[in-house]
């Protein structure tokens, strides 16, 4: 979720002069791009010592702490926006995670790597894992703990109580619309509580 | 080496009394300060930096005559420092009650003419941040561009930021916490009461009978220095190593390393520090509590509060744990205001604070770097 495309992409999801909640932040680009082109608010949460030293460097609010401890210092529904991208598949308590996101936000914003990709699916029927762009490591070293597909989410959110508001794939910077759990590389989703 | 070079301690005096939290006041009181750098025509560059327990206004740079006289915060401020000095203007004042200048136990009482000794007046968190803003008052100071401390000096950063919340524009809380845990307070009284039963105390007026409580100030230093450290770092730089080769066989002689470390931390404190001065310190950390007149609520305490914040805390510090720093934050957080923080691996326990960590000293410095594009300085 690097790419500027993207960020931009993800960037326009967000109404103008939201309180925003950006889980596993990075550098804090993001932040700074919704800072300065929709008047957004708000605070990122990233471990890294390098990545929180980026994120201060560029003038937004980075709190350090590892996600897998819970959100906690977070009240119920003090966000407009909970972003969390790129970030889900890297945790243990996936969906513990996805209802604390739900739980400080009104609206929460989650983008993943989506492993029912066409190139994905063709590696496995070749009998191996796949390697690609957006999943580049190998079986045995990748942070990608928790793969899921674009379907599966739906699935996930739909046993959690959340309202999927926008749904739609990403692949190079561009938008999936169709077929995105076959087109994609990256999923993304928008939803609510009810 | 300090880059700062010299620097000449100042002083204050006040003739006009200084209204305390406990109903008492100090009046005729002199307030020794350093600065470095200088104020800027808009004068909107200034920091003050505030300091802990154990030590003075004497933060950064040598005393021209003492080569060896750095100061104890001289790795973060100084030309080129994370604190730079080429753009920003220093202050660090001593506090009243301290043994390093500013009036203390050790100064002339002038309702008795004799030594204050231990009716010197108690002194709270509060009362220094008033001390030091009539300090700023008369420096033509009337905004902070930042007020740092670490330890004891957090506390003092994030009071200023409900006592004055529009003389400041951020707050830097290092090693800090909201108020002391029981544990801590335990802690200090078991420092106090070393002091206290030293039979050279003299119920505080040691001063008149020529004795010092050397016995007492080296046990509460002791005391003081083991919650400094880590088990960690204890463990790496003493381990169980003994100080001759051969084991003695007795109780009363040094047989480990770090038995011997804690002596001459003890002997050598006992030397230059005031007991009157321990007690009133270590009982104004104790008090330190803003939320107390919220119902223990910090949020609500905290909601005066309008600076920036970076809180930073140390993984291993068991002192003032990160999980203290951490409700810091939270009170922060639910204030809306903006808080950045850091919780740095470090193995140094407590004392890391004041050591040259590159995560800590980075995240100081592109702080400080904000805060000058942001005032132009």
């Amino acid at each position: 979720m690097s790419n500027r495309q993207a960020l931009e992409l993800i960037a326009d999801l967000v109404p103008q002069g939201s309180r925003v909640l950006d889980l596993g932040c990075g550098d804090g680009a993001l932040l700074a791009l919704l800072r300065d082109r929709r008047g957004c608010r708000g605070y990122g949460v990233e471990l890294d010592d390098a990545k929180v030293l980026a994120g201060v460097q560029r003038g937004v609010n980075v709190l350090q702490r590892n996600l897998e401890e819970g959100l906690s210092l977070f009240e119920d529904n003090s966000f407009d926006v909970v972003l969390q991208l790129d970030t889900l598949q890297n945790l243990r308590n996936t969906e513990d995670m996805l209802r604390e996101t739900a739980r400080v936000g009104r609206i929460g914003i989650v983008s993943f790597p989506n492993f029912a990709h066409w190139p994905n699916r063709l590696r496995v029927l070749q009998g191996r894992m796949p390697v690609t762009k957006v999943l580049p490591y190998q079986w045995y070293d990748t942070p990608n703990i928790r793969v899921g597909t674009f379907a599966d989410f739906e699935i996930l959110a739909r046993k959690n109580g959340l309202h999927i508001l926008d749904a739609f794939g990403l692949h190079e910077g561009e938008v999936v619309k169709h077929w995105p759990n076959l087109l994609a590389s990256t999923a993304v989703f928008r939803f609510e509580h009810r | 080496m300090s880059m700062q070079g010299h620097v000449t301690p100042q002083k204050m005096h006040f003739s006009e009394a200084l209204p305390l939290r406990s109903g008492a006041t100090l009046r005729d009181y002199t307030l020794v300060y350093e600065t470095y750098g200088r104020l800027n025509a808009e004068r909107s560059n200034a920091v003050l930096v505030c300091h802990a327990l154990n030590a003075s206004h004497h933060v950064a740079g040598t005393h021209a005559d003492n080569p060896k006289s750095v100061g104890w915060w001289d790795n973060l401020i100084g030309p080129g420092k994370p604190l730079d000095t080429d753009r920003f203007f220093v202050i660090c004042i001593n506090n009243p009650g301290s043994c390093f200048g500013s009036t203390g136990p050790m100064h002339v009482n002038p309702d008795t003419g004799r030594l204050y000794g231990s009716d010197f007046p108690v002194v709270t968190v509060e009362d220094w941040v008033n001390a030091q803003a009539r300090v700023l008052d008369r420096l033509g100071i009337r905004q902070l561009a930042a007020v740092m401390g670490g330890s004891l000096g957090g506390m003092q950063a994030l009071s200023w930021t409900l006592q004055h919340p529009e003389r400041m524009r951020h707050a830097l809380v290092i090693a800090s916490a909201p108020s002391l845990s029981a544990q801590n307070i335990a802690f200090n009284e078991v420092a106090r009461r070393a002091i206290v039963t030293d039979p050279d105390f003299h119920g505080g007026h040691f001063y008149a009978h020529g004795t010092v409580p050397k016995r007492g100030l080296r046990v509460a230093r002791m005391i003081g220095h083991i919650t400094y450290l880590s088990d960690d770092s204890m463990e790496a730089k003493f381990g169980r190593e003994l100080r001759s080769a051969e084991l003695a066989y007795s109780t009363q002689e040094i047989e480990f390393q770090i038995e011997s470390y804690l002596r001459y931390q003890g002997d050598k404190f006992s030397e230059y520090f005031d007991a009157n001065t321990y007690l009133l310190i270590t009982r104004a950390l104790d008090y330190f509590d803003p939320a107390r007149a919220f119902g223990g609520d910090l949020s609500r305490a905290l909601a005066r509060a309008q600076a920036k914040f970076l809180v930073v805390s140390f993984t291993t510090d068991w002192r003032f744990s990160p999980a203290r720093s951490r409700e810091i934050v939270k009170g922060l957080l639910d204030n809306r205001l903006d808080v950045s923080y850091a919780e740095i691996d470090a193995p140094h326990g407590h004392d890391a604070f004041l050591l040259d960590d590159a995560r800590y000293h980075g995240i100081v410095r592109a702080c400080y770097d904000n805060i000058a594009r942001e005032i132009g300085a």
